[in-house]
C-alpha cells in the first residue's frame, strides 16, 4: 500500500517501550494528519520524550507500529537516515554543535548529509537565521548565544533539513520566562505556514491557542485527548483534571 | 578569574548552583588529585619564580663550588660550564629528539587505543583497557629496562641489517607509557561529550561515522590538547631516565664532564646548569598549556 498525502503523516499503532524492567510507554495510539499541530501534555516521565524519540528512531521500540508517510519506522530494513530527513527535532537543551558559529550549524547538515551545494545551503541558511530573527548573530558561537538565540538556531538547523514534521521536545523548558516568548514566536509563525508539529510543552497557554489536538499522558497511556476547546474545559478524567488544575 | 596557574579553588560547584563557590582546602585537594588521576600524572605547575630561584641557586652553588676549588681565576665555574655548553647542548638534542620519536609513536599509537576503548565489542574494549591501565601504571624506568632488554640491538633481515641504537630502543620504551596516558586522555575525552551531540546529529540524519569524525573528535581535541602539552612536558623531563643505560643525552654527558674535569665541587652548579636548560624549554610549553587550558574553558 502506498501513502498518499491525504492520509495521516504519522500512524502510532500500540507502541511499547521498555527500559530494562521499567515500561515506558505501554500502548500508545494515535495519528498525525498532514498539517496538523498535536501537543503532548503529561507529568515528568509519562514518557512523552520517549514516544518523540522512538518517531525518529533514536530508540527502538518494543512492540507495535509507528508509520511516517507509510513507512514502518522500526523495519530493520529501513533506512533509517532517510527517515530522519523527514522528521526534524528540536531538544530541551538546544545541542548546538559548539565547535561551529550558528550559520554553520544551520549549514552543516544539508552540506554533508543531502550534499547540496554550498553556494545554495548558504543562502537557504541565511534566508533561515533571518526567518529566527538571528541574521546578525550568524558567526557567533553557541556560547556566545542566550538560551533563546540557541533554541531558534536550533529551530533554523532542524528546518535547513527540509523536514515534513517538526518535534519540539519541552523546547522552552531550559529558558528564563523573557526568551521563551521569542522561541514560542518562531514556533507559531511556521505553524502559520502549515507544518506538522509535535510539541511535547508545559506552556499551556500556548498550546490551547496554537493545537489542532491536546493529548494527556500519564504513566505510558493516552488518558484523553481532544481538541482544545473542550480538553481544557471539560476534562472528564480525575487524572487529567489534577494535572490542569495544578498547572493552570 | 583564576589566577594563571593556581589551583582552580573557585569553579562552578558540582552541587547543583552554577555561581562560583569557595571550596574548603580538602575539597580542593582532593579536587586536584582527581583531576590528576584524570590525566594520569601530575600537572606541571612552573612559574616565572621557579626559574628565578633555579637560576639563584645556581649563582649561589657556582660560588661555593669556587671557593672550595680554590683553582683558576674568578668566574671559573662560569668559563667551565660555557667551555662544556656545545657539548651539552649535543646531549639535549638527543633529549628533544627521543622526546619528540616517543611523542609522536606514543600519541598515534594511543589514539587507537583509546578509541579500541569505546569499542562496542567486549574483547576488543576490555583488550585494550587492560593495556591501558597496564602501560599507564608501570614505571616509566621499568618499561624502559623492558624495551632495552627485550629488543635486540638489530634487525636483519635477509642481508639488510638495521641497527637498533641505545636511544632509538629508549625511546620505543618511552613511547609506551605516553601511549597509555594518550589513550586514557582520549576516551576521557570523547565521553565526556554529552549524548545530546549524538542524538542532535543522528537526528539530523547524520551517519554513524559522520557523527564521530564531524562532531565527537573536533571537540575531543580541545579537550585533549592542553593535557597533552603537558604530557609532553613531562616526557622531555623523563628522558633523562635513559642516562641510567649510558645513552649519551644531556644527563650522561653532564656525568662525563664531571670525570673529565676532576673537580667534585663542580657537580652542583653543572646540574642546576642542566636542570635550568630543562627550565627553559619546558617552562613556555607549561604557560602555553595554561593559557589553552583557560581558553578552552571560557569557549566550551
Amino acid at each position: 500500500m502506498t501513502w498518499t498525502p491525504d492520509q495521516p503523516i504519522i500512524t502510532i499503532a500500540d507502541v511499547h517501550k521498555s527500559f530494562g524492567k521499567v515500561e515506558v510507554l505501554k500502548g500508545l495510539s494515535f495519528d498525525v494528519a498532514k498539517g496538523e499541530v498535536i501537543c503532548i501534555i503529561g507529568p515528568s516521565g509519562s514518557g512523552k520524550s520517549t514516544l518523540l524519540r522512538c518517531i525518529n528512531a533514536l530508540i527502538p521500540i518494543n512492540k507495535g507500529s509507528i508509520k511516517v508517510e507509510g513507512q514502518e519506522v522500526h523495519d530493520p530494513e529501513l533506512d533509517q537516515l532517510a527517515l530522519r530527513r523527514k522528521v526534524g527535532m528540536v531538544f530541551q537543551q538546544f545541542n548546538l554543535f559548539p565547535h561551529k558559529t550558528a550559520i554553520e550549524n544551520v549549514m552543516m547538515a544539508p552540506v554533508h548529509v543531502l550534499r547540496q551545494d554550498k553556494a545554495e545551503v548558504e543562502e537557504q541558511a541565511h534566508r533561515l537565521m533571518a526567518k529566527v530573527r538571528l541574521q546578525d548573530k550568524e558567526q557567533s558561537y553557541p556560547g556566545e548565544l542566550s538560551g533563546g538565540q540557541q533554541q531558534r538556531v536550533a529551530i533554523a538547523r532542524s528546518l535547513a533539513m527540509n523536514p515534513q514534521v517538526m518535534m519540539f521536545d519541552e523546547v522552552t523548558s531550559a529558558l528564563d520566562p523573557e526568551t521563551v516568548k521569542e522561541v514560542l514566536f518562531t514556533i507559531r509563525e511556521l505553524v502559520e505556514e502549515g507544518m506538522t508539529c509535535l510539541l511535547v510543552t508545559h506552556e499551556m497557554g500556548f498550546a490551547r491557542e496554537i493545537a489542532d489536538h491536546m493529548y494527556f499522558t500519564d504513566n505510558g497511556v493516552i488518558v484523553e485527548h481532544g481538541p482544545p476547546s473542550t480538553f481544557f474545559k471539560n476534562a472528564q478524567d480525575p487524572r487529567t483534571q489534577e494535572f490542569l488544575s495544578q498547572i493552570l | 578569574m583564576i589566577r594563571s596557574g593556581e589551583i582552580p579553588c573557585v569553579l562552578p560547584s558540582p552541587r547543583g548552583t552554577d555561581l562560583p563557590v569557595l571550596l574548603p582546602a580538602a575539597e580542593v585537594v582532593a579536587r586536584r588529585a582527581s583531576e590528576e588521576r584524570a590525566r594520569g600524572g601530575a600537572k606541571l605547575r612552573l612559574k616565572a619564580r621557579h626559574g628565578v630561584w633555579l637560576f639563584l641557586a645556581f649563582v649561589l652553588f657556582s660560588g661555593i663550588a669556587e671557593a672550595r676549588a680554590g683553582v683558576g681565576g674568578p668566574f671559573w665555574v662560569m668559563a667551565t660550564l660555557w667551555k662544556w655548553t656545545p657539548l651539552l647542548a649535543e646531549g639535549f638534542m638527543l633529549n628533544l629528539i627521543m622526546s619528540f620519536l616517543a611523542m609522536v609513536i606514543g600519541t598515534v599509537n594511543g589514539a587507537l587505543l583509546g578509541i579500541a576503548q569505546i569499542s562496542l565489542m567486549p574483547s576488543v574494549k576490555n583488550t585494550s583497557w587492560f593495556v591501558t591501565q597496564f602501560f599507564r601504571n608501570a614505571p616509566w624506568l621499568v618499561l624502559m629496562f623492558y624495551v632495552m632488554y627485550l629488543v635486540p640491538f638489530q634487525f636483519r633481515i635477509g642481508d639488510f641489517v638495521i641497527p637498533f641504537p641505545d636511544w632509538i630502543k629508549a625511546t620505543l620504551g618511552f613511547s609506551l607509557p605516553v601511549m597509555a596516558n594518550v589513550s586514557e586522555l582520549v576516551r576521557g575525552a570523547i565521553q565526556s561529550i554529552p549524548s545530546g551531540q549524538k542524538e542532535a546529529a543522528e537526528s539530523l540524519a547524520f551517519t554513524r561515522r559522520q557523527v564521530f569524525w564531524m562532531i565527537i573528535i573536533p571537540q575531543c581535541v580541545k579537550r585533549v590538547l592542553p593535557p597533552w602539552m603537558n604530557l609532553y612536558a613531562i616526557l622531555t623531563q623523563a628522558t633523562v631516565l635513559a642516562s641510567v643505560v649510558g645513552v649519551t643525552e644531556m644527563v650522561t654527558t653532564a656525568h662525563e664532564i664531571l670525570g673529565a674535569e676532576y673537580e667534585p665541587s663542580l657537580l652542583l652548579p653543572l646540574y642546576t646548569y642542566v636542570l635550568l636548560w630543562f627550565f627553559a624549554y619546558c617552562y613556555p610549553i607549561a604557560r602555553w598549556t595554561m593559557h589553552l587550558e583557560r581558553k578552552f574553558a571560557v569557549e566550551m
